[in-house]
């Protein structure tokens, strides 16, 4: 029997805003009944901010948590910050849910998406239901290429399992397991490519060029620079010397320094004062 | 909040009497039934005892045909591998598409070996296609393996005739049954069967689970798969398990007074609760048709909802049953049982089954009966298929 947390339990209990809103301004849908679950999901919106939220779902006992905690949490937001919610965030309001089962959480945020996506000129569901389908790759579950390249890219999945587990392909007859195997390489190639370097490596990289090059340039002028904390693409530094205090170092910080990292590490790159 | 048991296909309670024969062999007669000395002529005669009576329960001829195993799946195992050891020379098995996953898994690993494996497929009642099984048998075909009845829908196969056909088409082939899920449900009798292995296991007739048998037919020989010690005249090494052995043969005995109490109570109860789930629920379907079944199983698809959210809820209310559903598993994969018999999407993965056993009492059936509706009810709200299932219930009306 799976490990659900309380949270999960309550929801499935006493699923919150279950039906239908009639004069919906968006609708979403996904999933389907041959996969075992779907997600249909009603929102009102006014003036850019989630009024209503209601949900019906055929699916197991995480899938109604999710779908019920999801419009707990939308409800009252804008749809800025609708458009912001993951579907970690989704799990993370439950306590989590076991692996196997993070696909429900997938579930509730693609139907949220498809709600956004049809939210401006909010189409009749059957039309969306008619347009073109994506390549799909599994067809036991109907997995389309797309899903598996994103969940690779905001998960870091490395293995056919863990794709399995989240989005359900490969799950059944296993036979689109070489298919997704060949995403995952084509998607850690194409990485690869893209930053040839090491997260140890770029903070070498930056460092140096911030001690022998930078920290040098600065010297010239009375002033000097060290290297506090990189996190991803953010280069935390301080401003000594002249620079400090300097009404341009705003300037020197943006136009040298930060163009110089981005030039030569990753054109990401941000710099910023602490 | 009392426990109501309906998955004793799943595994069944010990009976206390069989507790009670086992006790013994767990406390003070713990001799190997091998050494020579007086202690151990008790352990010993209880191991003999025992196998006489599990040859009863097969209805076997003889003791020698009876071999202690530690499970189903090593019974089936030990079958299948075995006749296959002995006939290198042929490569081709015949199975059914609706095999436990144990013997399943079996016969997959067994193609990777190179063996050519055919699947017979069941129609939408549950029955077997017996002239694809004719069609399938050749010279090359070694072993023809189907249970006697399915472990979800409790259809019974027409053992007797397979075997007519199997020997009519190939007198060498053999024929192994897995009679896990109709021990202690109807009576075996190998005799009649024409089977040449069977395999059963104790828990699931009330024994600790941990210990099966498997019948083989004086005229099949079989390799062992566990070398080592003379144990089961050299078929299965490994000192005799004694307790869990008096233990199913216990069982057994206590599984053969009950056959006509099964046949009757155990199914009117049975019947009674899918008589009325099935008037009280306008999206409910019996997944298997009115053929010969076991009478403690029922297997009913509740139409747009899904089996693990139904399941849930019955747990709250401390009632337990098993779901043909993929999320309960954790597979993913809805029952392959299921789907083999074309049960539709709308309804496999909302498939509940319950199944009964001697404990269960008519209170326990009502109760279920009365809360059954009402957990339906509260579900199909929730599902996005309002406007089907309106139409469901407009044509059940």
């Amino acid at each position: 029997m799976w490990d659900y947390s309380d949270k999960v339990i309550d929801h499935y209990r006493n699923p919150r805003n279950v039906g239908k809103i009639d004069n919906a301004d968006a609708v979403g849908l996904a999933g389907s009944l041959a996969c075992g679950d779907q997600l249909k999901i009603y929102l009102k919106i006014e003036n850019n901010i989630v009024t209503d939220a209601k949900f019906q779902t055929f699916g197991c006992g995480s899938a109604v948590a999710s779908s019920s905690i999801l419009t707990e949490m939308i409800i009252g937001k804008t749809v800025d910050e609708v458009k912001k919610i993951t579907n970690q965030d989704i799990a993370d309001q439950l306590d989590g849910l076991p692996p196997e089962k993070m696909h429900c959480s997938v579930m509730g945020y693609e139907a949220l998406e498809d709600a956004l996506k049809n939210w401006d000129n909010y189409q009749d569901l059957d039309e969306i239901r008619n347009e073109a389908p994506e390549k799909i790759v599994c067809t036991c579950f109907g997995v389309t290429e797309n899903q598996i390249w994103d969940a690779i890219k905001s998960n870091g999945f490395k293995t056919v399992d863990e794709i399995t587990e989240y989005t359900q392909a490969g799950g059944a007859c296993g036979r689109c397991k070489s298919l997704i195997k060949d995403i995952i390489d084509t998607y850690y190639k194409k990485e690869t490519e893209e930053s040839t370097l090491s997260p140890a490596q770029k903070i070498l990289k930056i460092n140096n060029i911030i001690e022998n090059q930078i920290s040098l340039e600065l010297k010239k002028d009375g002033g000097d620079i060290t290297l506090v904390d990189i996190q991803d693409n953010k280069v935390m530094v301080k401003l000594r010397g002249k620079c400090s205090g300097c009404k341009n170092s705003h300037l020197t910080l943006k136009a040298f320094v930060e163009t110089t990292l981005r030039d030569a590490v990753d054109k990401n790159i941000e710099v910023v004062e602490v | 909040m009392s426990l109501i048991y309906l998955d004793n296909n799943a595994t069944t309670k010990v009976d206390p009497k069989v507790l009670e024969a086992m006790m013994p062999y767990l406390q003070e007669e713990y001799a190997n039934p091998s050494s020579i000395y007086d202690f151990a002529k008790r352990s010993n005669y209880a191991v003999k005892e025992a196998r006489g009576i599990i040859k009863d329960f097969f209805n076997a001829e003889n003791e020698k045909e009876i071999i202690f195993t530690s499970c189903g799946s090593e019974s089936a195992n030990m079958a299948v591998r075995g006749v296959l050891n002995m006939n290198k020379n042929k490569r081709h098995i015949i199975t059914t598409q609706v095999e436990h996953p144990c013997v399943l898994n079996l016969y997959q690993a067994l193609e990777k070996e190179g063996y050519k494996v055919d699947y017979i497929g069941v129609n939408s009642n549950g029955e077997l296609d017996l002239a694809q099984l004719e069609q399938t048998i050749n010279n090359d075909t070694a072993i023809v393996s189907i249970m006697y009845a399915n472990n979800e829908t409790g259809v019974i196969f027409p053992i007797e005739k397979i075997s007519e056909i199997i020997k009519s088409k190939n007198k060498e082939t053999k024929f192994f049954v897995d009679a896990v899920q109709v021990s202690g449900k109807i009576p075996i009798d190998v005799q009649t069967m024409g089977a040449d292995l069977v395999g059963i296991s104790g828990h699931k007739f009330h024994a600790p689970k941990g210990i099966g048998a498997l019948y083989v037919n004086s005229k099949t020989l079989i390799k062992p798969l566990i070398i080592g010690g003379h144990q089961e005249r050299g078929k299965r090494a490994g000192t005799e398990n004694v307790p869990y052995i008096v233990g199913m043969a216990k069982a057994a005995e206590l599984a053969t007074d009950c056959l006509k109490y099964e046949a009757t109570e155990v199914k009117r109860l049975r019947d009674k609760l899918e008589a009325n789930i099935l008037k009280n629920v306008y999206n409910a379907r019996l997944n298997a048709g009115i053929v010969n079944r076991v009478p403690n199983t029922t297997n009913i698809g509740f139409e747009y909802i899904e089996g693990e959210l139904i399941l849930l809820h019955l747990s709250d209310l401390g009632i337990c049953a098993s779901s043909g559903s993929a999320c309960t598993s954790g597979s993913l994969e809805p029952s392959h049982v299921l789907r083999a018999m074309n049960v539709p999407f709308t309804a496999i993965h909302g498939s509940i089954r319950f199944s009964l056993s001697k404990y269960t009492t008519e209170k326990e059936i009502d109760y279920v009966c009365e809360k059954m509706p009402g957990i339906i009810e509260k579900l199909t709200n929730l599902s996005p298929f309002q406007d089907e299932l309106e139409a469901l219930k407009k044509l059940k009306n």
